[in-house]
């Protein structure tokens, strides 16, 4: 996405002296058309409809759907109203899965992506393999986790009894087992992604430099520190921004693995909004309480941006 | 490097490539065991007495299962989506590339921006949207609106932006329109490309679990990632037959892994980088 950015700034701003003006007239329009019909409709109109909709009492099965100003909103802040518990005990479930689960998704891949960035036999092969379950839907890894942490049946318990452990730990229905069960998960599951954007980025840091390093001198450490990190500033930005998105939606694998157990422990904000809004048809509240969610997630992110920048 | 350290490199590795394998593995014995078989504490690591039985109840389930609909389903959404990504996001990302008129940086800024917008944000007032197409509860649903998204428009724009002007120019002076360089120079030399967007789309749409959770209600007209959680409701712990389903859903992603894999990491790649 940084480079998103960038690309977007230089591309427009070029001029076109270059290139014959073959784009004149509504050339250029009929060809984006049929792309902007979709866009307009499934995401540029959405994005305002739900903010209306978030301003109203707005239920999808009754006729009256009358105006309410930010009721919706303050119904958030209020202790008293019948949402602002669940709501905020939602909002606690996704925070703690992405405080846990971010930190291992940005190191654990770098650590991969490290070890495949040299020249060795099999390399396209491990990388293949590493990244292979992210190829898998979450409704699949959800339903296999679900049966391999089941606490009587499942092969991680059988595992751990086998080399003498406690074979008898409720990955999905106890805390803090529940938890450590849907970032583990996670872990494993996407971890290929990360690591694959790691490897492309370490892959455009100039071999110049890793020269340079050794001239100077530097040992392993110190190159790591002077040439990789440095090199995969971008990266590790939009990775960690990727990722905090990323985790904040989490939504299947509590939805199959953990129910929301114990209790509504492990369910997450999205859990919450889309029970909210689509199961019992409040959409107005649950639309209110996706804008606050992403108002929440646009504050983490420009944080995380402020930290790059002022890194330097 | 020396013959001992190699030996330490690939079990390293191969150790760390059994933790992403064995579990898919786990699932695919489990699917040709017994029930019985399945309860055993501990499980048996291969089965025993390699059964299809799962598979048979699975494809002759009840009414509320009907599996090989649901990949049906899968099938035509998932192929669905990825022609019309190709079509609408091509045609975009040429125009972007290549063309020069008002308002290019407003539609382009526009397009990055939503990049931002999480998901879940639009997952309600689009369940209107689609309910006001008419399209609640039916394929269309699956199609349509995920064409929206901007991964193929940036993608495909990278890639025409990289190809050399030569050949379209030379085309230009041919006396050929913009339709025709579009279709018989740009494409024919995308080929590489657009197969990578219409693998991605493919396995993105086939793997689509929330949307379709919250906008398909007749087991009818389910698609193998709801209809799982639907078989995890309705097996309990008749596991084989829960591992049969999830195989069903897995072997299709994971044979065009394996045929693409270069193309589809590379592209995943380069999305959050270049892209």
């Amino acid at each position: 996405m940084v480079d998103v950015l960038e690309t977007a700034a230089t591309s427009t701003s070029a001029p076109a002296t270059r290139a014959p003006r073959r784009g004149a007239g509504l050339t250029p329009y009929l060809f984006l058309l049929p792309y902007v019909v979709l866009f307009v409709t499934f995401t540029l109109v959405p994005a305002g409809y739900g903010l209306w909709i978030s301003l109203h009492d707005w239920d999808y099965l009754l006729a009256g759907k009358p105006f309410v100003g930010l009721d919706n909103y303050q119904a958030l802040f209020d202790s008293a109203s019948p949402v602002f518990d669940f709501f905020w005990q939602s909002m606690q479930a996704t925070a703690i899965f992405t405080v846990f689960s971010v930190p291992l998704l940005v190191t654990v891949p770098l650590a991969i992506a490290l070890l495949l960035n040299r020249s060795f036999k099999g390399r396209t092969f491990f990388r293949a393999v590493y990244f292979a379950p992210y190829v898998l839907g979450v409704a699949v890894i959800g339903v296999l986790w679900r049966f391999l942490l089941d606490p009587n049946l499942g092969a991680v318990n059988a595992l751990l009894g086998a080399v003498g452990l406690p074979d008898d730990t409720a990955w999905t229905t106890g805390l803090p087992w529940a938890w450590i069960s849907l970032v583990g998960v996670t872990v494993w599951w996407t971890l290929g992604f990360n690591a694959v954007i790691y490897l492309a980025g370490l892959q455009d840091i100039p071999r110049e430099l890793y020269d340079a390093a050794k001239v100077d001198g530097a040992g392993r450490w110190a190159e790591f520190r002077s040439v990789t990190l440095p090199g995969l500033r971008p990266v590790l930005l939009f990775i960690v921004i990727n990722t905090i998105l990323a985790s904040s939606n989490m939504f299947g694998q509590a939805y199959l693995i953990t129910q929301g157990a114990p209790g509504v422990e492990t369910r997450t904000a999205i859990m919450y909004i889309a029970e909210e809004g689509l199961r019992s048809y409040r959409m107005g509240s649950a639309a209110a309480m996706s804008y606050l969610l992403t108002l929440a997630l646009l504050l983490v992110s420009m944080i995380t941006f402020r930290l790059f920048r002022t890194k330097d | 490097m020396g013959r001992m350290r190699g030996v330490a490199w690939y079990s390293l590795l191969g150790l760390l490539s059994l933790v992403f394998i064995a579990p898919v593995v786990w699932m695919l014995t489990t699917s040709f065991k017994s029930a019985d078989e399945a309860t055993r504490v501990p499980p048996t690591i291969l089965p025993e007495n390699p059964t299809t039985g799962a598979y048979d109840t699975l494809f002759t389930g009840d009414s509320q299962t009907p599996v090989l609909r649901w990949f049906l389903n899968s099938l035509i959404a998932a192929s669905g989506q990825a022609l019309l990504v190709l079509v609408v996001a091509s045609m975009a990302a040429y125009a972007l590339a290549r063309m020069e008129f008002r308002g290019k940086r407003i539609v382009f800024a526009l397009i990055i921006a939503t990049l931002f917008v999480p998901i879940f944000t639009l997952i309600i007032p689009n369940f209107l949207i689609i309910d006001r197409l008419g399209w609640l509860d039916s394929l269309m649903a699956l199609i349509v609106p995920g064409a929206a998204s901007a991964f193929g428009v940036f993608f495909l724009r990278q890639f025409f932006l990289g190809l050399p002007r030569e050949l379209e120019e030379a085309a230009l002076l041919e006396g050929a329109n913009s339709w025709q360089i579009f279709t018989k120079v740009i494409l024919p030399l995308s080929k590489p490309a657009l197969a990578t967007l219409a693998v991605i789309s493919f396995l993105t749409n086939w793997n689509d679990f929330i949307w379709p959770v919250y906008t398909l209600f007749s087991p009818q007209n389910f698609t193998l990632p709801p209809g799982l959680g639907t078989l995890q409701g309705a097996y309990n712990i008749n596991y084989p037959v829960i591992m049969a389903g999830a195989a069903l859903a897995s072997i299709p992603a994971l044979i065009l892994f394996m045929v693409s894999q270069r193309y589809i990491i590379e592209g995943v790649s380069r999305s959050g980088l270049k892209g």
